[in-house]
């Protein structure tokens, strides 16, 4: 019966699940309720903090989606992240309306800067909340899907595939870096007023973001576990372990890996359009590759092929991120160089794999 | 049809001139090569090679090595595309156009020389993976395992003794046992066709005599075609050995015709 249940309902699932169910109650009321002079008071600066630390576990839950099962290590996911962000960003900007510094009630601050006489065609439509969460999902997935077409139907792996995703988010960079695009040069998006009509600098707002945030990634969590327990998750790490034989079992490989590949982008993105309100600001920094290279190190220090790992190694690296950067920043780099090294060699199966050495 | 499975190949194409590009004329044939070429930088792997194999026939081909034994394996099974010839699958499927997904469906199972299994993955889903189903990405993220389909993989588990073994992760497995496992597989797949690349590589005696008897006994229903260098094995299965050599079939016959063709000799003593 517990045997069951057990297999049913796995421990490290339950208490994902169960620690985030937590701090979507307790976060609300500790820091709207619990008054503002008592020791268990969160401050509003901590909620977005942890909110943020939550987008970067959804983004390590979809690296560790490709690379973990299925063997893709990419170096490029930052990519989708930032164009999730980008979309939101979009959204929020139109929210700005006439209260921008040049008080133009059409366009964004930084058009007005350059002398632009309307919007551009692609900014159409982003006033509309709907159509960008469309765009958080269509734009990271569809990139994916062209990107992932090309490389997965030319048999490109390994060393090579990394390489080329690397090379993605550096265009994209550069792209997004460009003032003639049309998305606030190096800049970026900022200067956010609300969301939805709410005030984003509103307790309540930064609240409302965190808990949705919460849930977010309790979705994906599920969404991802479910992916990888059907059939079609095992033939994905069939894939990750023996392509060839995978192949002359009659499955078409590119196809398995293309679609785990949108699934995962399209992660990325929601955690990138959750991140930007929470933040308050998207730029092309995002794109940097090596962002995208830490994301690796999260998952990699957290522990592969688990899910649960990913989030792990995201809260433990980001939260001694912002420890480190408080009063050490310039040593930063070389802190996370460490890990990676000292990962590599001591926990090869991250943090999540010393856990289960010790259990048993 | 069952009458011309009893005679000679080379007296059964004789009696029916085939018509190269016709696709009526294979007869019993399940794989028909015909002038296959492949060339790797200049070096010929195979050359002008046919060969022919027959519906529910047991057939060893041996060769030195760098005779061209798995590059042929790799042109049927849609790996490697040769440079001329032909290759025909059950009469009429033109197996140069398929990709690999696309033979293995059509029929062709393949067991490589290197044991691969899932390594990650416990026996039994190795099987399930494995089994004749719909493979598409759809189909696989909703499939469900019938319990008509556990029996199927539970049977199997036994035929290739792995059944205490079926949780346990295949990379766990011994070296003659993942060679068990990876026929297993084969055998799940339900194919026309199998290719065998060294079935009893590293097995111990006693394995490699209950890979022949189970090797003999899937011939019939279906076609085997086995690769291998223990000339005692081929000998304990073989009904009809073709010898490669340099990429061209050297010698076609029982065991004992090929064994005293001086050719075959002089190519596996030296001159």
């Amino acid at each position: 019966m517990l045997a069951a249940l057990r297999e049913r309902y796995p421990l490290a699932d339950v208490i994902v699940l169960g620690a985030l169910a937590a701090l979507v109650i307790a976060v609300p009321i500790l820091n709207l309720v619990v008054p503002t002079d008592s020791p268990l008071h969160i401050s509003t600066f901590t909620v977005t903090l942890l909110g943020k630390y939550l987008c970067y576990a959804t983004l390590a839950l979809s690296v560790d989606l490709v690379w973990g099962y299925c063997g893709i290590l990419t170096l490029g996911h930052g990519a989708f992240f930032a164009l999730g962000g980008y979309a939101m960003g979009m959204y929020l900007m139109r929210q700005i309306g006439d209260r921008g510094v040049y008080g133009n009630p059409l366009l964004p601050d930084f058009m007005v800067f350059l002398n632009w006489p309307e919007l551009p065609w692609y900014w159409w439509g982003f006033s509309s909340f709907p159509f960008a969460m469309a765009m958080v999902v269509a734009v990271p997935g569809l990139l994916a899907l062209v990107f992932g077409w090309f490389a997965f139907r030319s048999r490109v792996t390994g060393v090579y595939l990394s390489i080329i995703t690397q090379a993605l988010t550096y265009a994209l960079l550069l792209a997004f870096f460009r003032n003639e695009m049309g998305f606030g040069g190096n800049n970026g998006l900022t200067d956010f007023k609300d969301i939805l009509g709410f005030n984003l600098q509103a307790d309540g707002t930064r609240v409302a973001l965190f808990v949705v945030t919460a849930i977010v990634l309790a979705l994906s969590y599920v969404g991802c576990r479910a992916i990888c327990a059907s059939r079609y998750g095992r033939v994905v790490v069939a894939i990750r372990d023996a392509e060839d034989r995978a192949r002359f079992l009659g499955y078409r490989v590119e196809n398995f890996k293309l679609w785990i590949f949108v699934a995962s982008a399209i992660v990325a993105g929601i955690a990138g359009a959750l991140y930007v309100p929470q933040v308050g600001i998207i730029n092309p920094s995002e794109f940097a590759p090596l962002s995208s290279i830490e994301l690796v190190i999260w998952v990699a220090i957290g522990g592969r092929s688990s899910l649960y790992g990913a989030i792990a190694g995201a809260l433990l690296v980001n939260y001694a991120k912002t420890q480190f950067t408080s009063f050490m920043p310039e040593a930063w780099l070389f802190v996370l160089g460490a890990m990676f090294v000292l990962g590599t060699l001591f926990l090869p199966n991250g943090i999540v794999g010393l856990g289960r050495r010790w259990a048993k | 049809m069952s009458a011309l499975l009893a005679l000679d190949l080379d007296e059964a194409t004789a009696a029916d001139e085939p018509q190269p590009g016709a696709k009526d004329v294979l007869h019993g044939s399940i794989l028909y090569l015909e002038g296959i070429t492949v060339s790797f930088d200049g070096f010929r792997a195979l050359d002008d090679l046919s060969l022919y194999i027959e519906r529910g026939e047991l057939r060893c081909i041996i060769g030195p090595n760098g005779a061209g034994k798995s590059t042929m394996m790799d042109v049927i099974t849609g790996k490697t595309r040769p440079d001329l010839g032909s290759a025909i699958f059950d009469r009429n499927t033109d197996l140069l156009n398929l990709s690999e997904p696309e033979i293995a469906a059509a029929g062709i199972g393949r067991k490589f020389q290197k044991p691969t299994v899932f390594e990650q993955l416990p026996v039994f889903v190795n099987l399930e993976l494995a089994m004749r189903a719909n493979k598409g990405v759809w189909a696989t993220l909703f499939a469900r395992l019938s319990g008509e389909q556990r029996d199927r993989i539970d049977a199997v588990l036994h035929t290739i003794g792995l059944i205490e073994n079926r949780d346990l992760h295949a990379g766990a497995l011994s070296h003659g046992q993942k060679q068990w496992l990876e026929i297993g597989m084969l055998l799940m797949q339900e194919p026309r066709l199998m290719l065998v690349d060294e079935p009893v590589a590293g097995m111990t005696h006693q394995e490699t005599e209950r890979t022949a008897e189970l090797l003999v006994s899937l011939a019939g229903e279906r076609s085997v075609v086995v690769v291998e260098h223990d000339m005692e094995f081929v000998r304990s299965i073989a009904r009809r050995v073709t010898v490669l050599h340099e990429g061209r079939v050297l010698a076609e016959g029982s065991m004992d015709t090929v064994q005293n063709d001086p050719k075959v000799i002089e190519v596996y003593l030296g001159a």
